[in-house]
């Protein structure tokens, strides 16, 4: 495991981002702070942070609407990010997203897409306009296992795998869609080996450890940057959280949850960095202070910024400039 | 330089001058490349520029589409060709969910500068599925641009228009209108987007129409003209956005309106356009708005049912006749 302290000290900040980012936006929607659907990602940290961080600043991503965290560490200034859940004008969309649609286009952010496959086909469209414009640039595109069962996940390998694309797909499998078991769901719950019937290389990882995720994706990257095509990662992960907020979770045990939650991304990984000798070089106590301190700067940074003027609501539906 | 050339030749100069001049263009869609295209549009052009430019794509309307999008967010300028707009049903997903939202969900930030073209109506006696004409139903969608290029000029003007347009443009090409030849003037300076066309003067009544309709409209008002009965034919061209003004200014002169809609009359674009009339000219009004549209069936095979079931023009010149015995 070739990991500098820097990289592991960055890994670590960016999945307790995430955590308390989420565990704050669960706390406002109680208070009626955030409204609309709001799906946290809490216990899934480890797959945005390890993918993300073998990223460049240019590579693009397209995420679902599970995607805070995919945002926060794309990027995605904290603050804007809270705006947006807010619906305030600030949001990284200017309000007009929430929680499921946040976009950034200057850090190369294509957006989180709520309808279930649909980031796919548009993965594949910007990796295509990157190669032929001669871009040396990576898409990764994030999805659930829910997607699997959708024909643009079919449509969408093919096409990439067909045309040698620079994608990288990211199934989070957390073994539901809903209320919905992977294996309810699906005739080949082995969704790797779908992938790789498309003859995408595809590997399965485990979605709980940033260290294995962060190594996966480093091999995947560099595979697709040669221009040997697409590859697929199968990231094994678990939500500790509902679905979203409105969900009585009728469909797992409370038991099977607590089984999980012994993998915990964030312990995993102090484990993991103990076992390398590296824990105490993180400054675990440092990073939970500076963490803490911009999460109290988003929420203070949405609360103060304004609502849209309502006579603006008609704007961008179209572009404005239309050239004659 | 002005010639006589059809409607199929049209479009395709128009896509291969667009790719002369724009790197950033390519065509895709199911059997546009070796084939030529299912209506042959493309023929060619896959010699001239390769099947990076010209690409064959399998069958899978959401994923293509999808894909288009993509580029076109990503700065290319693609054209997506969907064979019938009956198969554009599959990608309605990709064409509503994302390419009408992305501006304003992003807040601005990603336009999606894509033309889809297909093929659209009915008259081939190619029976349920492939004979429909759903730009109607598009022209509801906020964020996307519906045209109906009629003319041989407008085929080819449209594309252009569309490509130049930072937002999505679907063009509607009516099947039958391909082999149709008519004038064409290569510089000629284009109508823009969103404009209707007069197409003939009269005082008696406007009848508005797009699409293939216009030349039954023009052919009844023919028939009219020597019963005494001047009819002013306006081409709408672009269902959305919705030429209101000279909508409204033909209706200011004439006072009697028929539309001519080869979609469902229930819920139809020639519905919403009645309904601006009302609101906007419903004074000017000498009699009852009338309008000819496609029977409220999916389109039958034999030819004598499906005749039966689209607009003609017998059936707009007798919708006129009726219209001028009112009041
Ligand atoms: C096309 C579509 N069908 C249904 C839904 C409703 N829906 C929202 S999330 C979801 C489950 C998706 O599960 P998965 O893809 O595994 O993602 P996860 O929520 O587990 O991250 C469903 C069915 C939707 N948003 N889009």
């Amino acid at each position: 495991m070739s990991l500098t302290i820097k990289e592991a000290k960055k890994l670590y900040r960016d999945m307790l981002l995430i955590r308390r980012f989420e565990e704050k936006a669960a706390e406002l929607y109680t208070e009626e702070k955030i409204r609309g659907f709001l799906h946290l990602y809490i216990g899934e940290e480890a797959v945005a942070t390890g993918i993300m961080a073998t990223l460049k600043p240019e590579d693009g991503v397209v995420a679902t609407y599970r995607e805070h965290g995919h945002a926060l560490v794309k990027g995605i200034e904290p603050q804007k990010v809270m705006a947006e859940l807010y619906g305030k004008i600030d949001g990284c969309s200017r309000g007009r997203g929430g929680s499921m649609h946040l976009f950034d286009k200057e850090k190369n952010f294509y957006g989180g897409y709520a309808i279930v496959g649909g980031g796919l086909p548009l993965a594949v469209g910007i990796a295509l306009a990157d190669k032929r414009l001669g871009r040396e640039r990576v898409t990764v595109c994030f999805f659930g296992d829910g997607a699997v069962a959708e024909g643009e996940f079919h449509e969408s390998l093919n096409l990439a795998a067909l045309w040698n694309l620079p994608v990288l797909f990211v199934c989070e499998n957390n073994l539901y869609g809903m209320g919905t078991r992977l294996e309810l769901a699906e005739s080949e719950p082995d969704i790797a080996k779908k992938a790789e019937s498309y003859r995408i290389e595809s590997h399965r990882v485990d979605g709980m450890d940033v260290l294995k995720v962060h190594e996966a994706a480093r091999k995947a990257l560099s595979h697709v940057r040669s221009g040997k095509g697409p590859v697929f990662l199968e990231c094994q992960t678990y939500r500790f959280r509902a679905h979203s907020m409105f969900d009585a979770e009728l469909y797992r045990s409370k038991e099977e949850v607590e089984e999980w939650k012994k993998k915990d991304p964030l312990l995993v990984f102090r484990k993991r960095s103990e076992e390398l000798e590296i824990w105490e070089k993180i400054g675990a106590d440092a990073i939970e202070k500076e963490v803490e301190k911009i999460i109290a700067d988003a929420v203070d940074f949405a609360e103060k910024s304004g609502w849209e003027p309502v006579d603006e609501l008609t704007k961008y539906v179209y572009s404005e400039e239309v050239p004659s | 330089m002005k010639k006589e050339i059809t409607y199929r030749e049209a479009v395709r100069i128009a896509i291969d001058t667009a790719m002369e001049k724009d790197e950033r263009v390519f065509l895709a869609g199911e059997d546009v490349g070796r084939y030529g295209g299912s209506y042959a549009v493309s023929m060619g052009l896959l010699e001239k520029y390769g099947s990076e430019r010209i690409v064959d794509t399998p069958l899978c309307e959401s994923g293509f589409t999808g894909m288009g999008i993509g580029a076109a967010m990503n700065g290319m300028r693609p054209i997506v060709e969907i064979m019938t707009c009956n198969f554009s049903l599959l990608a309605l997903d990709q064409i509503v969910n994302n390419a009408a939202h992305l501006l304003h969900m992003s807040g601005g930030q990603f336009n999606v500068p894509l033309v889809i073209r297909m093929a659209t109506g009915a008259g081939k006696q190619l029976a349920a599925q492939h004979s429909h004409s759903f730009e109607g139903w598009y022209a509801h969608i906020p964020g996307i641009k519906v045209l109906t290029p009629a003319t041989v000029q407008d085929a080819h003007d449209m594309v252009g228009l569309a490509l130049d347009d930072p937002d999505p443009v679907l063009i509607f090409e009516n099947a039958l209108l391909y082999n149709r030849k008519g004038p064409f003037d290569s510089a000629a300076k284009p109508l823009p987007i969103g404009k209707a066309k007069v197409m003939r003067e009269g005082n008696n009544l406007s009848i508005f129409a797009y699409g293939i309709n216009l030349f039954k409209a023009l052919d009844a008002a023919e028939e009219l003209a020597k019963e005494g009965i001047e009819a002013e034919v306006v081409d709408l061209r672009s269902l959305r956005p919705l030429d209101d003004e000279t909508i409204v200014a033909s209706v200011a002169k004439t006072h009697r309106v028929l539309i001519v809609d080869e979609g469902w009359r229930s819920g139809s674009i020639s519905a919403e356009i009645m309904a601006r009339i009302n609101e906007k000219a419903f004074y000017e009004l000498d009699a009852p708005m009338a309008r000819v549209c496609t029977e409220e069936v999916p389109i039958p095979y034999p030819r004598h049912l499906e005749e039966a079931a689209i607009p003609s023009a017998e059936k707009v010149a007798a919708a006129v006749r009726t219209l001028m015995k009112e009041a």
